[in-house]
Order: C-alpha cells, then sequence, then structure tokens
C-alpha cells in the first residue's frame, strides 16, 4: 500500500489536473458565449478533421505493409531501422518540416529533379504538405505499434495455418491482430493530427488549410480577438474530447519497446514477394532517413556562425525542459504510486486528460483567466513549463503504471515488514527500482518540452523565445541556414537530453 | 500466548476460521495442502490481510489493529525476502534502522550476526552474489536483527531443494530455542512439520484444527491427516 501522504497528495494533484483542464475549458465556453462560428471557422473545423483522417489513414494503411515486410524478415540493419522508428517520436517538429522542406519544397531536391527534366514543380504546401509531414510522423509510430502486435501472435498459431496448409496466414492469424491493433492505433495517430501546430503553421496556412490549432494561433496573435480564439478553442475542445470518449472503449497500443529479434515466427516466402518486402522496407527507410540526412547536411554549415540570441534560446529551452520533465515525472510517479493501490479510476481519469486538450487550448484558456492579473509576458515561461509537464504526463503515467505494479507486487510486503516507508522508502525501494523508466521517462518528457512550440508561439516576447520558435522565426524570415543550423541544434540538445536521461535512469538502476 | 480469538477470513468465496492458541516458545506448524488457507492465516498474523471477525492477540494484547512492522512479528516469505538493489548490511540494517542511518554500534551488531550464520565478510556483496544458501541464511539475519517475539516462516527455503531447506530450517530451530522465540511456519511437507514443529494445526476444509503434539499427532493420525498422508 501506498502510505497516505502519497494517496493525499495525488488526489490533490488530480484535483489540480481535473480543474486545470476543465477549468480552463469553461473559461473558454464562457467567453464564447453567443459568438457564432463563421464560414472560415467552420473550413478550419472541416480542414482539421480532413487532414486528420487523410492523415491516420495514410499511416496506418501504409504501416501495414512496412511492418509485415519488417516482421518476416531478417537483414543487417533491421534492429537500427526499428530504432530509428523511434526517432519521429523525439524530433521537435519544426526540424522535421525543415528536413522535409530541403527534399520537397520549393527549392528543394525534388523539385530541382522535376525541373531538370523539364517537368512541372510540385508544391509541397496546403493539405499535401500537412498530410505528408503527419505521415512522415506517425507511419513510424504505427509500424512500431502493429510489430508489436505480430509479435504478439503466439508461434503456435502460424504453425497451425502451416500444418492446416492454409494458402496464406493473413485471414485467420493476422488480420484478427490487425482488426484488435488498428483502432487504436488509427485513434491515436487522429488525436495527434487533431492538435498538431506547428505542421499547419508551416506547411499549412491561407483560407484552404487552417487548422482550428492555426486559426486558434492567428486569432489571439494577429487579431487579437480573444473571444473568437475563445470560441474556436472550445470547438477544438469538444472535437478532443469526443475523440478521447471514442478512444477509451478501444484499448491505447503503447507503441514502445519492439524489435527483440527472436526466432522468426512469421513465414518468410520466397520469389517475387520477397523483392516486394525488401522494396516495402527500402523505401519506408528513404522516407524517414532522408528529411534526417537533410536536417545534417543544411545544418551543419552554419552550425559555428550562429548568434548570441540562438545560444541563449537554447540555454533557455534547455533548463525549461529540465523543469517540465521534472515536474512530469514527480506527478506521474506520485499519480502511479497511489493509482496502484488506491482510488485507481479517478486518477487514471485525472492523468489521462491532458489528451482530451491541446497546448493552444490549455494556453488560450489561461491566458483569458490570468490576463486580469498578470502580462501574457510575464506568464510565456512559466505556462509554457506547466503546459509541457501536462502534456507529457499521460505518455509517462502509462510507462510507469505497469513498473509500479510490479513493484508494488514483489516488494510492498517485505517493505511493510520492516517497516520501510516514507521518505524512507523512496529512497531505499522505489526510487533504486524504478530508476530505469524514470530515466527513460524522463528523458521524453524533456525531449517532447525541448521541441514543443506551442504555447510559446502565443505569449512569447521579446527575448522569450524557445530553440524552436528561433527556428520558426527563422524560417519565416527566410534566413536558411541560420534556421537549419539552430534546428541541427535543436534536435542535438533534444536527443542529448533524452539520451542523458535514459542513460542516467540505466546507470543508477541496480 | 498466542490466541486467535474467533477468528475468522474471508476471500472471495474462500473462508477459513481459527480459535485456538499456543504457549510462548512453541514451534508451530500449520500443515495443509495448496489452497486450504495456511497462508491466508499466516498474512494475517502478519497484519497484510484483515480479519473478517475476531481477534488476535499476543500476550494478552489485541494486535489485530496493528501494522505489520508494529506487530510483535517478524516473517521470512517464500522469496523476495531481500531487497536486490541493497547490500547484505543494508538488508539487515533495514531491520534496525528502516531510514538506513546506521550507527557504529549496529555495524558491529550486523556484522556480529553475519559473522553467526557463516556469512563473515558478505556484508558488501549484494543478494545476487551469493547462493541460495547463503541467501536464506541472510534473510534469517534480517529477522534475528528485528528480534520480534513470534517469527513466522511461509514455506520458506522451499526453492532451495530438500536439503539445504532442511540445514536452514535446523538453524531456525536452534537459533528460535536460545532466545524463546515462538515460531509459526506453514509447510505442505509432513516431513517439515515432524522434524521441525512441537506442535501441528491440520489446516483443510476452511477449518483450522486444534493444536497438536506433533508425535502424538502423527503417532495415531486422526481422519484429516490420514486423507492429507494418503495413507
Amino acid at each position: 500500500m501506498a502510505d497516505r501522504p502519497v494517496q493525499v497528495s495525488a488526489l490533490a494533484l488530480s484535483g489540480l489536473i481535473m480543474t486545470l483542464v476543465l477549468g480552463t475549458a469553461l473559461a473558454l465556453f464562457a467567453q464564447a458565449k453567443g459568438l457564432s462560428l463563421r464560414p472560415a471557422d467552420w473550413s478550419a473545423i472541416r480542414f482539421t478533421v480532413l487532414q486528420a483522417l487523410l492523415s491516420t489513414g495514410f499511416s496506418c494503411l501504409l504501416a501495414i505493409p512496412v511492418a509485415r515486410a519488417l516482421i518476416r524478415r531478417r537483414f543487417p540493419g533491421r534492429a537500427a531501422l526499428i530504432v530509428l522508428m523511434g526517432a519521429p517520436f523525439l524530433l521537435p517538429v519544426i526540424v522535421a518540416v525543415l528536413g522535409l522542406l530541403s527534399l520537397y519544397g520549393r527549392n528543394g531536391v525534388l523539385n530541382l529533379a522535376l525541373q531538370a527534366v523539364g517537368l512541372p514543380a510540385v508544391s509541397v504546401y496546403g493539405l499535401k504538405g500537412v498530410v505528408l509531414a503527419h505521415v512522415f510522423f506517425n507511419l513510424p509510430l504505427a509500424t512500431r505499434m502493429l510489430l508489436n502486435g505480430w509479435q504478439a501472435i503466439p508461434a503456435e498459431r502460424f504453425r497451425l495455418a502451416q500444418t492446416l496448409g492454409l494458402p496464406s496466414p493473413f485471414r485467420h492469424v493476422e488480420w484478427p491482430m490487425l482488426r484488435a491493433v488498428l483502432p487504436g492505433a488509427a485513434l491515436a495517430i487522429f488525436l495527434v493530427c487533431l492538435t498538431s501546430f506547428v505542421v499547419a503553421l508551416t506547411l499549412g496556412g491561407g483560407p484552404r488549410a487552417t487548422t482550428l490549432e492555426l486559426a486558434i494561433y492567428q486569432a489571439l496573435r494577429f487579431d487579437f480577438d480573444p473571444g473568437r480564439a475563445a470560441l474556436l478553442a472550445a470547438v477544438q475542445f469538444a472535437l478532443c474530447i469526443l475523440a478521447v470518449a471514442l478512444a477509451a472503449r478501444v484499448t491505447l497500443p503503447m507503441g514502445l519497446g519492439a524489435g527483440q529479434d527472436r526466432a522468426l515466427a512469421v513465414p518468410a516466402p520466397r520469389g517475387w514477394r520477397r523483392l516486394a518486402d525488401a522494396l516495402v522496407i527500402g523505401l519506408a527507410a528513404l522516407f524517414l532517413m532522408l528529411p534526417l540526412a537533410f536536417i545534417l547536411i543544411d545544418g551543419l554549415p552554419g552550425l559555428a556562425r550562429l548568434g548570441p540570441t540562438v545560444w541563449q534560446a537554447a540555454l533557455r529551452s534547455v533548463w525549461m525542459a529540465a523543469i517540465s520533465a521534472s515536474l512530469a515525472v514527480s506527478a506521474a510517479l506520485m499519480l502511479t504510486l497511489a493509482a496502484a493501490t488506491g482510488a485507481r479510476r479517478l486518477i487514471e481519469v485525472a492523468a489521462m486528460l491532458p489528451m482530451a486538450t491541446s497546448g493552444l487550448v490549455l494556453g488560450t484558456g489561461l491566458f483569458l483567466l490570468l490576463r486580469g492579473f498578470a502580462r501574457p509576458e510575464a506568464l510565456a515561461l512559466p505556462v509554457t513549463i506547466g503546459v509541457n509537464a501536462l502534456m507529457a504526463l499521460p505518455f509517462l503515467f502509462r510507462l510507469l503504471l505497469p513498473e509500479v505494479r510490479i513493484l508494488q507486487a514483489d516488494y510492498d510486503r517485505l517493505a511493510q515488514a520492516v517497516g520501510l516507508k516514507g521518505w524512507a522508502r523512496l529512497r531505499w525501494l522505489t526510487l533504486p527500482r524504478l530508476a530505469r523508466p524514470l530515466g527513460l521517462g524522463a528523458g521524453l518528457a524533456a525531449a517532447l518540452a525541448m521541441g514543443d512550440l506551442g504555447v510559446i508561439a502565443l505569449f512569447a516576447g521579446d527575448g522569450q523565445a524557445t530553440l524552436p520558435l528561433m527556428v520558426q522565426r527563422l524560417a519565416g524570415a527566410y534566413r536558411m541556414e541560420e534556421a537549419s543550423a539552430a534546428a541541427l541544434l535543436l534536435v542535438g540538445l533534444s536527443f542529448a537530453l533524452f539520451a542523458l536521461c535514459d542513460l542516467g535512469g540505466r546507470r543508477a538502476a541496480p | 500466548m498466542l490466541h486467535l480469538d474467533h477468528v475468522t477470513l474471508e476471500q472471495g468465496s474462500f473462508r477459513l476460521t481459527a480459535n485456538w492458541a499456543i504457549e510462548k516458545g512453541t514451534r508451530l506448524a500449520l500443515l495443509g495442502g495448496s489452497g486450504a488457507g495456511k497462508s491466508s492465516l499466516l498474512m494475517a498474523l502478519a497484519g497484510f490481510l484483515p480479519l473478517q471477525s475476531g481477534r488476535i492477540l499476543w500476550a494478552g494484547q489485541d494486535i489485530s489493529g496493528l501494522e505489520p512492522a508494529a506487530r510483535p512479528v517478524s516473517i521470512l516469505f517464500q522469496d523476495q525476502n531481500l531487497f536486490p538493489h541493497l547490500t547484505l548490511v543494508q538488508n539487515l540494517g533495514l531491520a534496525l534502522n528502516p531510514r538506513l542511518r546506521l550507527t557504529d554500534v549496529d555495524r558491529s551488531r550486523i556484522e556480529a550476526v553475519l559473522d553467526r550464520l557463516g556469512l563473515s565478510g558478505l556484508g558488501p556483496r549484494k543478494p545476487a552474489d551469493l547462493s541460495g544458501g547463503q541467501q536464506g541464511r541472510a534473510a534469517l539475519g534480517r529477522v534475528l536483527l528485528q528480534s520480534r517475539e513470534v517469527l513466522l516462516l511461509d514455506e520458506p527455503f522451499a526453492a532451495l531443494g530438500p536439503a539445504l531447506k532442511t540445514d536452514l530450517l535446523a538453524l531456525v530451530a536452534e537459533l528460535a530455542s536460545a532466545s524463546g522465540t515462538t515460531v509459526v511456519m506453514v509447510t505442505h511437507d509432513p516431513a517439515d512439520a515432524r522434524r521441525f514443529a512441537d506442535q501441528v494445526v491440520l489446516v483443510h476444509d476452511g477449518l483450522t484444527e486444534p493444536p497438536a503434539a506433533t508425535a502424538a499427532l502423527f503417532a495415531d493420525p486422526p481422519e484429516a491427516l490420514r486423507a492429507y498422508l494418503g495413507s
């Protein structure tokens, strides 16, 4: 059993989270009262849902052949490719967008090649670009979820299919797994795409390609129209709640950890299908790796010439990410320790509730609630830190909960028998035994916070830019060399923070 | 005296009653098949399982409401008796001070116990670096340092194989009689009960028989024991 103080603080924290998420929503609805949606708002709603549906559809459908090829083939570099599939999760969105632009943008490699052979140029802006970027992020995520699904199929079932002489195990062995895993994967991806801001900010825009998040940002930042921003944020919140309510009916797969090399269970057919698998894997690898390569190629030359404002922004981002990650990990630990024993439902709902909102929605709500008390610039950094911690919480909660359950099952009785409780229990039992997942969780939270470009874009005043915002401003001003170099610095720092925390956890683990 | 006063336990559809007492210093075996409820009874004594009704008294004091660490009992589980990430000194130190702020006196007491158990010089090691028998003795060291008046054993050392188990149980018997400790051991093995216990409580069909002297019980087994022994 968790100690009483842990239970009490976890309940208080759950209350605080619920108040924050629901309180900001209430503030939005109150502010938006009496306003009605204009045609432009309707088109933002339509575009938001359309791009999310398309992005989800492409990511999931393309993930099936990729995962199937990866699960049934063995080749040098396979493990590395699967690890790389986890990279987009940590990659700051603004960085990835720059990588994609070098490849598919107006002056990108693709258009240069088309030009050279006399073909018309293609534009990456608008719906196409938004969906392309979302597929870049979510195809790997979907692939890893499906890989987990394939690995969970008992080898005996494939053997049974072979014994029965079925022409392919797809219909009776693999399809049932896909039917179980795909809805959850699709909903998780749909939620991500629904609240995606940076992709729309950089690749969308204009009357035909504005998402709700982007419209909120424009209403607040350029039109100075809090009422409209509130209305749009309220609509966005309602959309997310709807999607989360749907998601609660299917289990969401985690998508972390995959790719152990074990004996080949899935039959690997020969002939043309071998070639097809190779082609699928090759194309997926190129699709993922080329933008990453361009980030490196474009960024390196300018790295040494980055100015002091960029370095100051980098420093600001690092300490903000560190605070965010500490807050998120402490909160997740407290909530999981309490949820493993006490008021489980309530705490789980509170921990997952941030999924039903977005950074911009929270930020807009907080702005409306606090504007009487403080200037937006004074709120920019603390609100960004808090919102990022909150947005990382659902991931960390789900990462830690099974580990905490194992810890309680194995050592709770012994700890009670020797009277180990309170801080002593935290220091001598909980922290050392959970060092590994805590380190991994801190790394994820730090990388997510480091790369986030949401709330900060709403509020940041002069001299408050974080590194992602700096990259976006440089790119917006067409100072591409500096933007690319700052992007490379950003991705380097994000990965370094992640690796530092993860390694730290592994080192500290017994 | 350890007195189970009209104790009832309930877990789902499972129900167990006990109403008996043993003298201080007794070595008692709770004997029964798997699922009979003997471990549940031990967990209730240790304070991990709340009573449905009744009281547990030690020396006339009701201890049923106390937390595990506040009871006059120490316990050895089937496994997980040592924290794998702590050294032997730290594991044993928890028995003296759960915050692990160990004084020099504490340290020398730990060394003395390690010496007595044949674990001299192994204090800085972690459990994984020890043999199974050494781990068993280290766990015993922990309960020795806790020096409670009642020692509860939940089929301890079972994973170590018969020879080591017999050795370690003999060591427990020796240490317990030296200090006058009351021991309650759960076992499914009649041979353990005969070797180790003065008295035996049979656990079967949701009932616990009153304690009986071990030798007399096995010389003339009642119906329930005959059924269990299969003779």
